[in-house]
């Protein structure tokens, strides 16, 4: 790429958001109003909250139970999706108990959760789990029966074996669809994460807003948006880098296919 | 030139389908699709399976494979009843596009089988190389099917299954996807494979001149529920190619013989004292 590619794909990426925070800056240069304090003051108090101990009490507990949660619901949703997927009999059973835990939203949960779980990490991460598992499981489930019968054909003939079968055959083939799961589970996360720390919490972003909305520290819950949505554009980013090595043989195939037809 | 099946004592059988019949129940109707299909294959030979499209080509090469269980009749390889997928058999399938693991090299696909079979490494990759070699495709390990031309992809689906190390080779319309230049290779590597390996091949197609052209015999089935019409033997030189061979008298005889008998398996003609259904 040249210098002037790479500018100009900047310019695009870029080119918006910067657009946007230059009328946000202009308009509320001057705002007396309480609850839309001037960026500047944002910007500074940005500094102030969380270039802090701050980042250790509430961003890290927060992307703790963010990833312990995630990655349990992307183990469960597997776990279930694979066999649910192979078997047709086991679809046949299960798809409507399964659409009704689904159509239940998650923040209904919680006071079942407290419950049984308290009021502490474990509760806060199951929240997470019990959103992010759908999109896995489902999308799991779609991927595995949605597996190539030819292919399958030159499995069986080969006589490949069960465990060989799902590592190099089941999985690679519902892993496009599978990653169109994660990626949806991976918003509905950060979603949960929020809400699950606005509820009898002791630390946590969504905790910090709430905290700084009920004593009127305008400006600091303001930052508190805005690091969440900072931290949603990083995870997507990573997400997208995973996805890119993962998936690089279908994205070529996929290229390859509208080449050629 | 009918029946190649009187005459001198066989050697020994290879394949043996007797009285295969498959028929597949549905919601309500059931439709035969074979109803009594008998023919021997002798170790090294290489046959031609040509019938019109909807002769239930496929199903009777799945049912051969293992990979469908026939209704009635019995399949015997090597003196083994096939019941499921045998390990001395590999096939090589109509959808090239389909066939080939997407995810993986081409390397990594003639090799998941032999990683199966608990080669070890060293043999694995020699059969690999070797297999790449024989059709062709040196330098193109590291390659994605998807990378590839057709023909290109059908040759890796070929050496899978020749580093296989199979006794029979069993090719499902292997070239009907493929352009016409690109078949008469293909087809002229299948020569060559099976001279070089003396594997026994039983190849299914419905172009009446490419099963004429690849083999020693050619069976002519009959429009579904599928019988043998007949077992033409085809007594053209054993060495062939695309030039000499098609334009010999004899390939022409041939062809036209075949192509006779697909006419009238088309119009639905039975063998006679069959009941009818």
């Amino acid at each position: 790429m040249s210098g002037g590619q790479i500018l100009r794909q900047a310019s695009l990426a870029f080119g918006l958001p910067v657009a946007l925070l230059a009328a946000w800056w202009v308009a509320s240069a001057g705002s007396a109003n309480f609850f839309f304090p001037p960026l500047q003051t944002i910007a500074q108090t940005f500094v102030e909250v969380w270039v802090s101990p701050r980042i250790i009490d509430d961003v890290v507990p927060s992307l703790m139970r963010l990833v312990a949660g995630y990655f349990g619901a992307v183990a469960l949703g597997l776990v279930i999706g694979i066999p649910i997927g192979l078997s047709r009999v086991l679809r046949n059973v299960l798809e409507p108990v399964l659409e009704f835990l689904r159509a239940i939203p998650p923040p209904a949960l919680v006071p079942i959760l407290i419950l049984f779980a308290g009021i502490g990490d474990t509760m806060k991460t199951l929240v997470i789990v019990s959103g992010c598992i759908w999109p896995v499981l489902l999308n799991t489930v779609e991927g595995v029966r949605g597996r190539d019968e030819v292919l399958e054909d030159v499995v069986r003939s080969y006589r490949i074996g069960a465990l060989a079968r799902l590592i190099h055959f089941v999985l690679p083939s519902a892993s496009p669809q599978i990653f169109t799961g994660l990626r949806q589970a991976l918003s509905i996360g950060i979603i949960l994460m929020v809400i699950s720390e606005m509820f009898a919490a002791s630390n946590g972003l969504g905790f910090a807003i709430i905290q700084f909305e009920r004593s009127f520290a305008v400006p600091e819950m303001w930052t508190g948006i805005i690091l969440l949505g900072l931290i949603g554009i990083l995870l997507a980013q990573i997400f997208r880098l995973v996805e890119r090595r993962m998936l690089a043989w279908y994205h070529g195939l996929r290229q390859s296919q509208r080449a050629g037809g | 030139m009918n029946a190649a099946t009187s005459g001198a004592p066989r050697t020994a059988a290879m394949l043996e389908v007797a009285q295969l019949n498959k028929t597949y129940a549905g919601a309500g109707r059931t439709v035969e699709a074979i109803r009594d299909v008998t023919f021997t294959v002798d170790a090294g030979e290489l046959v031609c399976i040509v019938g019109p499209s909807g002769a239930g080509k496929t199903t009777l090469l799945k049912c051969i494979a293992g990979l469908l269980p026939p209704s009635g009749g019995t399949v015997v390889l090597d003196g083994e009843p096939v019941t499921g997928p045998p390990p001395a058999m590999a096939v090589v399938f109509q959808e090239y596009g389909r066939s080939l693991f997407p995810w993986m090299t081409v390397r990594q696909n003639v090799e998941l089988p032999l990683k199966q079979k608990r080669l070890p490494v060293a043999r694995r990759n020699a059969l690999a190389s070797e297999a790449l070699a024989a059709v062709d495709l040196v330098g193109a390990d590291a390659a994605y099917p998807w990378q590839l031309s057709g023909g290109m992809q059908q040759r890796v689906a070929i050496a899978r299954a020749v580093a296989y190390e199979p006794h029979v080779l069993l090719m499902d319309e292997p070239f009907a996807a493929v352009d016409a230049q690109t078949r008469a290779d293909l087809e002229d590597l299948i020569r060559r494979l099976w001279h070089r390996l003396k594997v026994t091949v039983l190849f299914v197609t419905h172009d009446i001149e490419e099963a004429v052209y690849l083999g020693e015999r050619v069976l002519v089935l009959s429009h579904a529920p599928t019988v043998i019409m007949e077992d033409v033997a085809i007594d053209l030189p054993d060495e062939r190619s695309q030039l000499e061979t098609r334009s010999l008298p004899r390939f022409g005889e041939l062809r036209k013989h075949v192509y006779a008998q697909i006419q009238l398996a088309k119009q639905g003609w039975r063998p006679p004292g069959e009941h009818k259904s």
